[in-house]
């Protein structure tokens, strides 16, 4: 969350309000969780690092408003969140160990936790493309949900392997 | 509530012995007006033999198949074949197309097949041949469209004789992705329009578009997932 604060910030400077509105957009539906206090307490933090500065501006018709702009410190830790190359690690590996440890000690039916597990990738999906169908096509909103859908469509296509090679077990005993 | 299809007990076997495969045993389904059911399975697992049994372009060993609550199984081949043209819409993964007919023909087709005077079956193309954004290749024979273009023209087909019920084996299984995106989007307006639809498939996401999904192993249903 800081290092996607300070991305926004680098654009120009701005206000919480203006930050969240921003995230929002880009997130779609995916971003419904995010609260207006978590921006606000990210930014706090930032400001304790020294990775944002405050200035406050006086409104005529408002109340004075913060406006947050990245420190050189912040903006060098924005350019290096941006090149980073880290990719989130896929969760098959640690169901992939659940099912040769339920097929190992018999405390599970492999098979049984592949249809649990579809069941809930199913849904998931449906959710997914229910809420993609809502989205502007071409909108950045879109683009995220259309990850989330190829995602989830990966991992249900290698449930069937699992599926299939489980069931072959369970057969040949 | 009565359902628009429903199967009791279905079965079909092929061979004997110790080659003996049960490609569809003891199968219960019922389709809910305007539900759409996604059947999903490994290959080789029956969804496709079910889904012919289910259209009655096949015939179970045992057990029955109802649609609006009258027996499909036991019709003479006459009966239904009638049946099939007028109650059932079929899409297929290899479109079945007739190479020879343009697109405005192959819609045609069934539904002079049926008995609609020939102004009545062209005037049904047309109108499906535009809802399915193909109003301009109405002329063009299937070789000279895409895959997904041809699929369409199938869809188009399937609806001539405004089936209540429509049955697809596998709709995006010669499709690249954005053909199969647009047959997947045409799916979930019929859904909408609320026919109703029982779709064999490999494809996650017209799986996700279903109402129910229900998974196939070894001839039988063995899960399902409701996702409305």
């Amino acid at each position: 969350m800081q290092d996607v604060v300070l991305a926004l910030l680098a654009k120009e400077p701005s206000h919480g309000y203006e930050l969240r509105a921003r995230l929002q957009t880009a997130l779609g539906p995916l971003g419904d969780e995010l609260n207006a206090g978590q921006v606000y307490v990210t930014l706090r933090r930032l400001e304790k690092a020294g990775l944002v500065d405050v200035r406050v501006v006086g409104q005529s018709d408002r109340p004075d408003r913060k406006v947050y702009d990245l420190t050189p410190a912040g903006r060098d830790r924005a350019a290096a969140w941006l090149t980073d190359l880290s990719w989130e690690r896929t969760a098959p590996t640690e169901f992939h160990l659940k099912l040769t440890a339920a097929a190992a000690s018999g405390m599970a039916d492999p098979v049984a936790l592949v249809d649990a597990q579809r069941r809930a990738l199913l849904r998931r999906l449906a959710e997914v493309r229910r809420a993609a169908f809502d989205q502007p096509p071409g909108s950045a909103a879109a683009l995220l949900l259309e990850g989330a859908s190829l995602r989830l469509e990966a991992d249900l296509r290698w449930l069937e392997s699992c599926a299939a090679h489980w069931n072959n077990r369970t057969d040949e005993e | 509530m009565e359902h628009v299809l429903r199967a009791e007990g279905l079965r079909r076997h092929f061979g004997s012995g110790p080659s003996l495969v049960r490609a569809v045993d003891d199968v219960d389904l019922a389709v809910a007006p305007g539900e759409t059911v996604g059947i999903i399975g490994p290959s080789g697992c029956g969804k496709s033999t079910l889904l012919h049994l289910l259209g009655g372009l096949d015939r179970p060993d045992g057990g029955r198949v109802l649609l609006h609550g009258r027996r499909l199984d036991g019709l003479s081949e006459t009966a239904a074949a009638r049946v099939r043209r007028t109650a059932i819409g079929f899409v297929f993964q290899a479109f079945h197309l007739v190479d020879e007919l343009t697109a405005r023909e192959n819609v045609e087709l069934p539904a002079l097949l049926a008995g609609a005077s020939p102004r009545e079956a062209r005037r049904r193309a047309e109108h499906l041949l535009g809802r399915v954004g193909l109003a301009d290749r109405a002329g063009h024979l299937p070789g000279m469209l895409s895959g997904g273009q041809r699929q369409r023209v199938a869809v188009a087909r399937a609806l001539v004789n405004d089936p209540p019920l429509l049955l697809a084996d596998e709709p995006t299984g010669n499709l690249d992705s954005a053909a199969a995106t647009e047959v997947l989007r045409l799916l979930a307006e019929l859904r909408r329009e609320g026919r109703a639809l029982v779709v064999v498939t490999h494809d996650p996401r017209i799986a996700g578009a279903a109402d129910r999904v229900v998974t196939m192993r070894d001839g039988a249903l063995v899960d399902e997932t409701v996702l409305v």
